[in-house]
């Protein structure tokens, strides 16, 4: 389970304050709201690559603001992130790109690396696309090597930030498709921030809804649908009049 | 007349204050990275891969530049030494005079600026882009560390390739101001190599302007590492690292440089 208890963050201004969340075990979590409410900086505490102000992140009763580096890095082996920019290493063939943490942390053979690779590329619908260089792919060819990328290892936890951004409806919509099926294969603990609402939540199990740095809703995607909190439900059908 | 009198500090305080601690933020972030480099590179904690990928890109096909500059940096020494020679008829002098100034300040100076614009801003614009791009984080969040697999590598490969391309600069510059003394004032190559090695240079000239250039590669391998990390605002954020590397590097060389003379005199 990934427990976030009173996160406060301050930059210029407060950006986090006071949020509770908790993500069950094998749950697919879809964390939603407005551009700038706070919603990648919840993924980068979880991940540790950010420290909040004040408060307390811990996973699978693991507080993660407590690990040294050493538990931070086998932490982290558990771990599969997509960011936003996708950040594929540009010097890095597209097979390169997948194969890194296998390479790098678990250190398999190369034909069970080169193996895993093919299969993933065929699961993102990119057969073929081993050589070619990130600056040569599209928008979703770029986003779906960055999945294949996040779901190489098997971690049991995966975070995805905006795995749809940028792709047509089609697509998008296998793109979630995809993500779900490969949740529920692994069993694994997804956290994923879309701004793709119809599609993101056909697939979810959980949502929260985060508005001005605040967790304002955490329910079932059906509550979420039918929230009383005229926020929540103005935003989830995206509807103009209402209070946002 | 009211009573009242302000108790904060004056604006010209305060702006003198936020730069002084801005310098300050500088130049630990200088420190905290070169004992993290020191650490790894002691542990042997980096990535072999990359370290000899780096040096390929930067010392290899630098290779060019140092050429282009060191063969002329010796034909402009004997150029502006050839009135005096002239004047004198000190022509046995005019190796040891070209040799001096080359071993010892010319070429490591010059080799230093012409890598810090070449490696040192490529080596910024690299690593800024990454982190705008969030491949710095996306590394850590694949428990990969940075220092060791990005930084430790290219600040090494910065440093030899300086060392390197120095002593190459050393051989080439005198190259340049062999010919150039033979060309402009007719002096025999033989003599300007008596010049050279007959008692007034030894070893410890080549080895100042070596040290030298050890001390000239830290600054601009940590200059540009730093600045490349802390990268923040897209496009217009990695124009103003590279810019800051590029002023930093060559003020820092100046200013080492300075201190070095007096100190390995």
């Amino acid at each position: 389970m990934i427990r976030l208890e009173g996160v406060c963050k301050s930059f210029d201004r407060p950006v986090l304050s006071d949020v509770d969340l908790s993500v069950p075990e094998s749950c697919l979590f879809g964390l939603i709201g407005p551009g700038a409410s706070g919603k990648s900086l919840l993924l980068r505490m979880i991940t540790g690559l950010m420290r909040p102000d004040r408060g307390k992140v811990s996973v699978a009763g693991s507080d993660v603001l407590a690990m040294g580096d050493m538990q931070l890095h086998e932490y982290r082996k558990g771990i599969g992130m997509l960011f936003q920019n996708n950040a594929l290493f540009d010097f890095m063939t597209v097979a390169e790109n997948i194969a890194f943490p296998l390479r790098r942390l678990f250190h398999l053979p190369e034909a069970e690396i080169a193996e895993r690779v093919a299969e993933r590329l065929s699961r993102v619908d990119l057969p073929g696309f081993e050589a070619r260089l990130p600056a040569g792919l599209s928008g979703g060819q770029k986003k779906r090597v960055g999945v294949a990328r996040a779901t190489v290892t098997r971690a049991p936890i995966v975070l995805y930030d905006e795995p749809a951004a940028g792709l047509d409806p089609v697509t998008s919509q296998k793109i979630f498709d995809l993500l779900r099926a490969e949740q529920r294969a692994a069993n694994s603990t997804v956290v994923m921030v879309s701004s793709d609402l119809d599609r993101l939540l056909t697939v979810t199990d959980r949502v929260g809804m985060m508005l001005d740095g605040r967790l304002i809703f955490e329910g079932s995607t059906e509550e979420a649908k039918n929230a009383a909190d005229p926020r929540v439900y103005q935003f989830v059908h995206g509807k103009v009049d209402g209070p946002l | 007349m009211s009573a009242e009198t302000s108790s904060g500090p004056s604006p010209a305080f305060a702006v003198l204050a936020q730069r002084a601690g801005d310098w300050l933020g500088v130049i630990g972030g200088f420190g905290v990275l070169f004992a993290e480099i020191v650490r790894r590179t002691l542990r042997r904690d980096f990535d072999r891969s990359e370290f000899f990928r780096s040096l390929y890109r930067m010392g290899i096909k630098s290779l060019p530049i140092v050429i282009v500059t060191a063969l002329f940096t010796g034909g402009i020494m004997v150029i502006q030494a050839a009135p005096i020679v002239q004047r004198y008829g000190a022509y046995g002098l005019l190796g040891w005079g070209a040799g001096f100034g080359t071993l010892r300040e010319i070429a490591p100076l010059l080799t230093a600026l012409m890598i810090n614009g070449r490696v040192g801003a490529n080596n910024t614009a690299e690593l800024g882009t990454m982190a705008v791009t969030e491949q710095i984080d996306a590394l850590r969040a694949l428990a990969i560390d940075p220092v060791g697999f990005l930084v430790a590598p290219r600040f090494l490969a910065i440093v030899l390739t300086l060392f390197l391309s120095t002593i190459f600069s050393d051989a080439l510059a005198l190259l340049g101001a062999a010919y150039a003394g033979l060309g402009f004032l007719g002096v025999e190559p033989a003599v300007f190599y008596r010049g050279l090695t007959t008692g007034l240079l030894d070893f410890g000239d080549v080895a100042h302007g070596l040290q030298k250039s050890v001390v000239f590669g830290v600054v601009i391998g940590l200059s540009s590492c730093h600045y490349g990390l802390s990268t923040q605002g897209g496009a217009p954020g990695v124009g103003r690292s590279v810019n800051a590397t590029v002023v930093a590097s060559a003020a820092g060389i100046f200013v080492l440089d300075y201190l070095l003379s007096f100190a390995l005199s």
